[in-house]
């Protein structure tokens, strides 16, 4: 199937096979079937390699290639050395590294040393003349379709598909529908409770006092003083069974403003504590954990997209994809003087849903 | 040292005309010098401290004089051009001139860290002064700083809840709004991080002692000394920007080593 | 090759006997011969670019290599655990026991960082083959008859082998591919109707639940790895069926393949090539840190990291929702519409979509229902070329829009001017790319003309006897020539009635299809030409 092309009857071939080409069958479109076409040269004379020529840089590659693959014992040897050679010690991160590096490396020699050799004796010391192989068209003979159709033709004849419809039709029918249980049976991948309503609740309520992340020590209004930030997480949220859900809800930044800065809209203005506002900390856009607070421009910032919202504005979009302003937690103080909040955030936290408005 | 001095040097030259506070300038500066090598000289181990300390703010009082109050006025009260710095503290002088933040060189987004203008003791003495006008957040005790002896794993834990989402959390830094951004921690001194997070500078949010105590600053100390002095276990760390310079090396050295060799395998040999 | 029992002769040394008994014992049970005997000296065309495929494929026996070797030791579990291993930053940290494992792969078992980094780069470099092989099919038109459905399948292996590189990335359950996670979720509540359904049933209830490493963790384990497996059989018996395509040069035809045999010469090759792509893999690995979880931390939802990225191949994606403007979401019958995530969404669809049909559509153009099986370079077919610039110069501009913060902090710019700018270069970019790479190919095209009619500028300057000066072109022998004539060429639809003299929509949308393919075409020189030009020098 394959022929050395070396020779001229090769050549002569090529250039018949072009020739041939352009009496196929087949549409060819809009593309331009040229009459006047430049003839295929047939194949270039083969350029000797200096290993054809000369016997002794046949040797030398051979020992080189060889070397290659001594290179590769050697490595692969290593990294069993260096496994040996390279414990790690619990603790010792400079262990840790070391064990990586002379293991890889010895691996990397052995895995080299195959991978060069062996590409380089392709290359070099094997037969290098090209050769040729005849393409035929990728649809089957005719006969071969004919016969394919035949035995279509006899299976149907045979079963009785084509003719007895009311059998192909129930067949269908039923096959169509048996996937059904699979769709009920991917129900129980969630729990039974309906989303949206646990959307819709935090673990905050009235009362519950702010507490520092992660510790859950309470905060007293005094412990801010302008420019602070504080991470905070509702009290006992660290002991409810459902911690991390909770706290993905429930994050909330604590930050102290000059009143005077605050722009505070009807219905709000017990909402904030002689400055002090909280806020929810996942950013209404995806998602993200919106912290990163500017005392300064008290604008917030996410790392994640790049929205940006404006806490004098009660937390209003001013760049980013992000369309709600970051919902308000309402606080105030306890007798204690510590930070409580007053409810749950009066809106669904985070990102939009379909049915965040029902 | 030496090249950032010619630079300067070559910047002032075409001014042709030396500016007229200048020479009060340099008058000021060999003065506080003198004396400050003479106030050396002549302390004796029995020199009281309050003796001393008076001579600091005042030192202190003559170099805010010649370098800080045009922008922050001559009593601290502030400007247009700066704040007023009443009440700021020690821990904020120490940190914005110890770092050579201030005094400012241009005005940009924010203040960068650049060399420091002052010798330790003129720092000192800045700082001093600084908190003899009004009480503020005081340099942090060295008890705090040695990075040892404190809970390295909560220190870690506080500096991903606290400071990653600006620092990113191998210390890297990050991008702010319009321009600002979070700097890197690589090779930031322990002292200035303690009074960075006291004093919040520029846009940094404050964290005083009743959000994160002294105890629990010194522990993100130990995490940030213990991630300056651990050696990268994976191997080169390519900047610690995470999957960004990840991607971008595999398909710079990676892929493009790669693509080298698969020239090199397809290629008639000689 | 093979050997039946009748060429066992006596003189044979001890080895050969041994191989031909093996041989026949195998072939007598298998029929192996006739395998051997018809693909043995199948031919493979040598360019450096046909083996970017190759890349991709090995490094994806290095990923399940890599990766069977991890899944001895990693839990995929959520369970909390208090993490009591070396690392010291993290001891007594509550995490998940996918995260401690994880760590005790990286710090408690030899070579487990080592294999882990393998896994994790050479997961990127699967990613980025597979990229950079269908650059090569699409630029050099490989994916035209008999070829179009290969391509499908290729590119739903590149589809799957984003899915297993994202489910791989959110195993660890660490800060950041927890963020990656926290997005995703944000992502499927903002599809209209079924998104919240659909977070709730793939987390197993709220965000982020115990469930959702496990479930991630058979899919990036069993599911998508088989159905890799199959796609890429599939891939390459196809390929084996329709054989490589080549580059025109003198002796290859349309109808031949010339190249080296796979017994011995591609084998060797294609053989010694993985042993390289591991070997670099591994190189990689051993002296570049990727991803290290334990900076990172355990997943935690109220940290968050600057920088939070996801792997490069999910960038494109996260940059299209970084570079949607403000206010894109609205309420209509009492919904919520979040076209901040519709809209990218339905972008990046279209995207994919047209990558995947492009073939049928360039087929659909010109009509042409032969086999190619010669490449094009890329200058040959400029609207195609063109269109395909636009579409890296789209996919580019997503991509760099995921790393605007670290572009804004390491150029020193505004990362509102970086956002900016992006929104600007994914509408001006591609349109841009489209007509500069349309113009370059068009002049490439139009040298390569004049350098086969003319041949090339010497540099030489002649005086000719009556004072003239000319500049001695050399010609071409007829071997470079015929890479440079060689190619197929294409010419607008005309619009003809059909059999009932009506002229339908379809014709007519397809003509100005045409119109804009190949509007501008050089035509390939004819011998004519050639013997014209010959005759003008003599």
């Amino acid at each position: 199937m394959a022929d050395d092309h070396g020779d001229t009857a090769g050549s002569m071939a090529a250039g018949k096979d072009v020739a041939q080409h352009s009496a196929t069958a087949h549409d060819a479109g809009t593309a331009v079937v040229a009459t006047d076409e430049v003839p295929n040269p047939g194949f270039p004379p083969y350029r000797p390699r200096v290993t054809d020529l000369d016997p002794k840089v046949d040797q030398q590659q051979e020992r080189r290639v060889s070397a290659l693959f001594f290179v590769s014992i050697i490595g692969s040897v290593l990294a069993v050395a260096a496994y040996i050679a390279f414990p790690i010690e619990p603790g010792n991160m400079e262990s840790v590294r070391n064990n990586t590096l002379y293991l890889g490396l010895g691996i990397t020699l052995g895995l080299l040393g195959i991978g060069i050799g062996a590409v380089h004796w392709s290359k070099s010391l094997m037969e290098g003349h090209d050769l040729v192989e005849q393409r035929h068209g990728t649809r089957g003979s005719e006969e071969t379709r004919a016969k394919a159709i035949e035995i279509f033709t006899l299976g149907d004849k045979e079963s009785g598909f084509g003719r007895r419809t009311l059998l192909r039709n129930t067949l269908i029918g039923a096959l169509v529908v048996s996937p059904l249980p699979a769709i009920v049976l991917f129900r129980d991948l969630a729990p039974a409770e309906d989303p949206v309503k646990l959307l819709k609740h935090t673990f905050w309520e009235p009362g519950m006092r702010l507490t520092r992340d992660p510790s859950g020590t309470p905060i007293k209004a005094s412990d801010l003083t302008l420019g602070s930030a504080f991470q905070v997480i509702p009290e006992g949220i660290n002991d409810s069974e459902h911690r991390i859900e909770e706290k993905a809800k429930a994050a909330v930044l604590l930050v102290r403003l000059k009143p005077e800065d605050l722009e505070i809209s009807e219905g709000r203005e017990n909402w904030s504590y002689d400055g002090i506002v909280a806020y929810s900390k996942i950013c209404t856009h995806v998602g993200c954990p919106v912290a990163l607070y500017e005392q300064q421009t008290h604008h917030l910032l996410c790392p994640c997209h790049q929205s940006q919202f404006d806490i004098k504005r009660e937390a209003a979009v001013i760049f980013g994809p992000a369309k709600r302003p970051l919902p308000q937690l309402p606080i105030a103080v306890d007798s204690e003087g510590y930070l409580i909040a007053q409810s749950d955030f009066t809106e669904p936290i985070g990102p939009s849903f379909w049915e965040r408005k029902l | 040292m030496a090249s950032s001095a010619v630079r300067a040097s070559r910047r002032s030259r075409p001014v042709g005309r030396r500016h007229p506070l200048a020479t009060v300038a340099l008058l000021l500066v060999g003065l506080v010098g003198t004396g400050g090598a003479y106030a050396l000289f002549t302390s004796s181990a029995t020199a009281e401290t309050s003796a001393s300390a008076e001579a600091l703010v005042e030192e202190g009082g003559k170099l805010f004089a010649a370098n800080c109050a045009t922008c922050h006025g001559l009593n601290l009260e502030g400007s247009t051009q700066g704040p007023t710095l009443i009440g700021v503290g020690a821990a904020a002088t120490d940190f914005q001139v110890g770092t050579g933040r201030m005094p400012l060189a241009a005005t940009g987004p924010q203040a960068e860290k650049k060399p420091v203008q002052f010798t330790d003791e003129q720092v000192q003495a800045l700082a001093v002064f600084v908190a003899s006008q009004g009480p503020g957040p005081a340099i942090p005790a060295d008890m705090y700083l040695t990075g040892e002896g404190y809970d390295v794993s909560n220190g870690a834990e506080l500096f991903r809840i606290n400071c990653a989402m600006c620092h990113n959390v191998a210390g890297a830094g990050g991008a702010l709004t319009e321009g600002k951004f979070a700097p890197s921690l690589d090779g930031v001194s322990a002292k200035h991080a303690y009074e960075a997070m006291l004093t919040g500078p520029q846009n940094m949010p404050v964290f005083n002692d009743t959000n994160l105590s002294p105890e629990e600053k010194a522990d993100i100390i130990t995490y940030l000394k213990y991630l300056d002095e651990t050696p990268s276990v994976g191997g080169f760390t390519l900047g610690s920007l995470g999957p960004v310079s990840e991607g971008l090396f595999i398909w710079i050295f990676g892929l493009g080593a790669i693509v080298a060799i698969t020239v090199w395998l397809t290629a008639k040999s000689n | 090759m093979t050997t039946t029992p009748t060429q066992d002769a006596p003189s044979k040394t001890r080895g050969q006997r041994f191989t031909s008994a093996a041989a026949n014992y195998i072939d007598e049970r298998t029929s192996i011969s006739g395998a051997v005997k018809e693909l043995g000296r199948k031919i493979f065309p040598d360019h450096w670019s046909f083996m970017l495929g190759e890349v991709a494929l090995y490094s994806f026996v290095v990923i399940l290599l890599s990766g069977t070797f991890l899944t001895f030791f990693f839990q995929a579990s959520m369970v909390e655990v208090h993490y009591e291993g070396s690392y010291a930053p993290l001891k007594g940290i509550e995490m998940s026991a996918a995260m401690a494992s994880t760590l005790d792969i990286s710090f408690d078992i030899r070579g487990g960082l080592l294999m882990r980094q393998v896994h994790h780069w050479a997961a990127l470099l699967f990613v980025a083959s597979i990229g950079l092989h269908m650059l090569r099919v699409y630029f050099t038109g490989a994916y035209r008859k008999p070829r179009e459905i290969n391509w499908l399948i290729g590119f739903v292996l590149f589809i799957l082998a984003m899915a297993e590189g994202f489910t791989g990335y959110s195993l660890p359950d660490d800060l950041l591919s927890g963020n990656g996670l926290r997005i995703i979720d944000g992502m499927v509540k903002g599809i209209p109707v079924i998104g919240t359904w659909i977070s709730y049933l793939l987390f197993g209830g709220e965000f982020p639940g115990v469930d959702i490493v496990s479930r991630l963790y058979i899919l990036h384990i069993m599911l998508l790895p088989a159905i890799i497996i199959a796609a890429i059989g599939v891939h390459m018996l196809l390929l084996i069926i329709n054989k490589h395509t080549q580059f025109a040069a003198p002796g290859r035809t349309n109808n031949n393949v010339v190249g080296s045999p796979i017994m011995p010469v591609f084998a060797a090759k294609a053989g010694g090539f993985f042993f390289i792509v591991f070997g670099v893999i591994t190189l990689i690995a051993s002296t570049f840190s990727i991803n290290p979880v334990w900076v990172y931390g355990p997943y935690d939802p109220s940290p968050v990291s600057a920088g939070t990225q996801p792997d490069w191949y999910i960038g494109f994606a996260d940059g299209a929702l970084r570079l949607v403007p403000p206010g894109w979401e609205t309420e209509w019958f009492g919904f919520t519409w979040s076209f901040n995530i519709i809209a990218p969404l339905v972008i990046l669809g279209l995207f994919i979509a047209i990558v995947a049909f492009y073939p049928f559509i360039e087929a659909w153009v010109t009509g042409d229902k032969r086999e190619h099986h010669i490449a094009d370079r890329p200058r040959n077919a400029p609207t195609r070329t063109a269109i395909g610039a636009a579409g890296v110069t789209f996919y580019a501009v997503l991509w760099a829009a995921a790393s605007s913060d670290l572009i804004a902090t390491h150029f020193k710019l505004s990362i509102e001017g970086v956002i900016h700018s992006c929104q600007a270069l994914l509408i001006f970019g591609p349109i841009i790319a489209f007509f500069l790479t349309k113009r370059v190919c068009i002049g490439l095209q139009k040298k390569d003309r004049e350098i086969a009619l003319h041949g090339y500028e010497s540099g030489r300057i002649v005086r000719l006897p009556h004072g003239e000066y000319i500049e001695v072109h050399e010609q071409l022998d007829e071997y470079e020539r015929w890479k440079l004539v060689n190619f197929t060429d294409y010419k607008p639809l005309m619009i003809r009635p059909n059999a009932e003299g009506k002229i339908t929509t379809g014709q007519r949308v397809r003509a100005s299809a045409s119109r804009w393919f190949f509007e501008d075409r050089i035509a390939p020189v004819s011998q004519k030409e050639i013997e014209q030009s010959k005759d003008g020098h003599h």
